[in-house]
């Protein structure tokens, strides 16, 4: 397989196991080139692919801006709070102007669910989705499972646990897709408070207790808690989060194996995760970053391909 | 579709390859600044072979090599019907100042060797670049690209397609499609 079953990347539920893996193996090659002494390869040179981020990001919209300019396309940055958004534009009439502007690719952040899903069914572009409100962020949830397998080789069998506000983010709903359709085992662990109801039912177990979940885990993700989507408070306070459900050092020392621990960033240091657990040797928080660029590098490669000249 | 012809049966191939290591060793005295770069796929065969040979029958066996992906240089991205394949690019050695031998089985358009150049810098500035082939079709180049060391030359027409077989019958084929 050398091309991908979809045309745009909306969320990983549309994703075969074999676009994943896909995915990974151009990736290792995009790995290669983001390390070498010149790192630009000049593929998309005639490309011209449009960031529009209608919410805050740092990581992501760097990480993508980066993999454009890596494979030489033209970049057209847009943020919405520096917008005519905020002058009453509509998505549709600011991505058609956009369009207008000879755009071949738009790589899309927005809070609310279903955006890139719903530009998709009315510009004929493909779309990569950076992010949809509280529902999936495809590209973290493959660089996650990428540095995994790094990591250990693969990530078949591998036991990951998610921790933390599995009910609002969108790097959890999209880890979860990710790892099971890579025959992983998942668990999520955090307050009941932050738990979807019928969580269960996309194949993970709900564990409690963050010592139980550690003990048993390879690899833990630590998520951030996502207090700009929380409408209500969920826990008393930050302390007694960190209390139950923060790692640190001392409940890192007393497992009695090695683990593995994620983040996908930004980092709340001191609530979810400590300082000297996120800066340990056992942390592979910047690995996931440096392959978050060729992660991205793969899919803007991989979907640029369906466009044919 | 015909019967394929032959072109270099193994023993011809053998001493094709030979004669091919000889003319290297004339150009590159002792292979000190040099560095063999086989192109993905096929070329990287042919690399492994001339390698082999050096070894086997005239003692070299402090030779540099590598291999070289060019997927990403080439320009008929988003133009096929069937989507290119990545291979991967193996090159441990610095190539600022050093005399690179390209080695691809078959010399056809040329635009894999102008994408092989432009990939190649991306590695640093050689000295020198040559390129050697096993096979040049000469009628069909669409750049202005010659090879420095020529296996063999033949003359066929656009629709016949030369095979480079290697392992336990090593050959050279022509097949009409």
């Amino acid at each position: 397989m050398s091309e991908l079953s979809v045309r745009n990347l909306l969320g990983i539920k549309h994703l075969q196991n074999e676009d994943i893996h896909l995915i990974f193996k151009i990736a290792d090659n995009f790995k290669e080139v983001i390390n070498r002494p010149i790192r630009k390869v000049p593929s998309l040179r005639d490309m011209t692919v449009a960031n529009l981020f209608f919410e805050n990001s740092t990581r992501t919209k760097l990480s993508f801006e980066l993999a454009e300019k890596r494979l030489s396309a033209d970049i057209l940055n847009f943020s919405a709070s520096s917008s005519s958004v905020k002058k009453g534009e509509t998505l549709i009439d600011t991505v058609n102007n956009i369009l207008a502007m000879k755009v071949d690719m738009l790589v899309i952040r927005h809070p609310n669910v279903g955006a890139a899903s719903f530009l998709s069914k009315h510009i004929n572009i493909p779309i990569i989705n950076a992010g949809d409100g509280a529902h999936e962020h495809p590209t973290q949830a493959l660089l996650d499972a990428y540095s995994i397998r790094e990591k250990f080789g693969e990530v078949e069998g591998k036991k990951v646990v998610i921790v933390g506000d599995i009910l609002h983010s969108r790097v959890a709903l999209s880890n979860i897709f990710c790892l099971k359709k890579l025959n992983a085992e998942v668990k999520v662990c955090g307050p009941t408070t932050l738990m979807p109801k019928y969580i269960e039912s996309l194949g993970v177990t709900y564990e409690p207790n963050l010592m139980k979940a550690l003990e048993w885990c390879d690899v833990a993700n630590m998520l951030r808690i996502q207090l700009e989507r929380q409408d209500i408070n969920y826990f008393p306070s930050n302390k007694e989060y960190s209390t139950l459900y923060g790692l640190n050092k001392e409940r890192l020392d007393t497992l009695s194996k090695h683990i593995t621990v994620m983040h996908p960033g930004p980092i709340n240091r001191g609530v979810e995760i400590t300082s000297d657990v996120a800066d340990s040797k056992q942390s592979i928080i910047l690995e996931q970053v440096e392959n978050g660029v060729a992660i991205r590098m793969a899919v803007l490669y991989l979907l640029a391909n369906s466009i044919k000249k | 579709m015909s019967k394929p012809k032959s072109i270099l049966d193994h023993q011809q191939l053998q001493i094709t390859i030979h004669r091919l290591c000889r003319q290297l060793i004339e150009n590159h005295d002792c292979f000190k600044q040099t560095v063999l770069i086989g192109l993905q796929p096929r070329g990287v065969d042919l690399c492994q072979k001339i390698k082999q040979t050096f070894e086997t029958s005239f003692n070299i066996n402090s030779l540099e090599v590598g291999s070289l992906d060019i997927t990403f240089y080439r320009d008929d991205f988003r133009r096929r019907e069937n989507p290119l394949t990545v291979n991967s690019t193996d090159l441990n050695v610095s190539l600022e100042d050093k005399n690179v031998i390209l080695i691809d089985d078959v010399l056809f358009t040329g635009r894999s060797v102008r994408a092989a150049l432009d990939a190649l810098y991306d590695y640093g500035r050689p000295n020198s670049v040559e390129l050697l082939v096993l096979i040049d079709r000469r009628l069909s180049r669409h750049l202005p690209i010659q090879p420095n060391y020529v296996g063999h030359t033949i003359d066929v027409v656009a629709d016949e397609r030369v095979y480079v077989e290697w392992g336990d019958n090593e050959r050279v084929i022509l097949k009409s499609s």
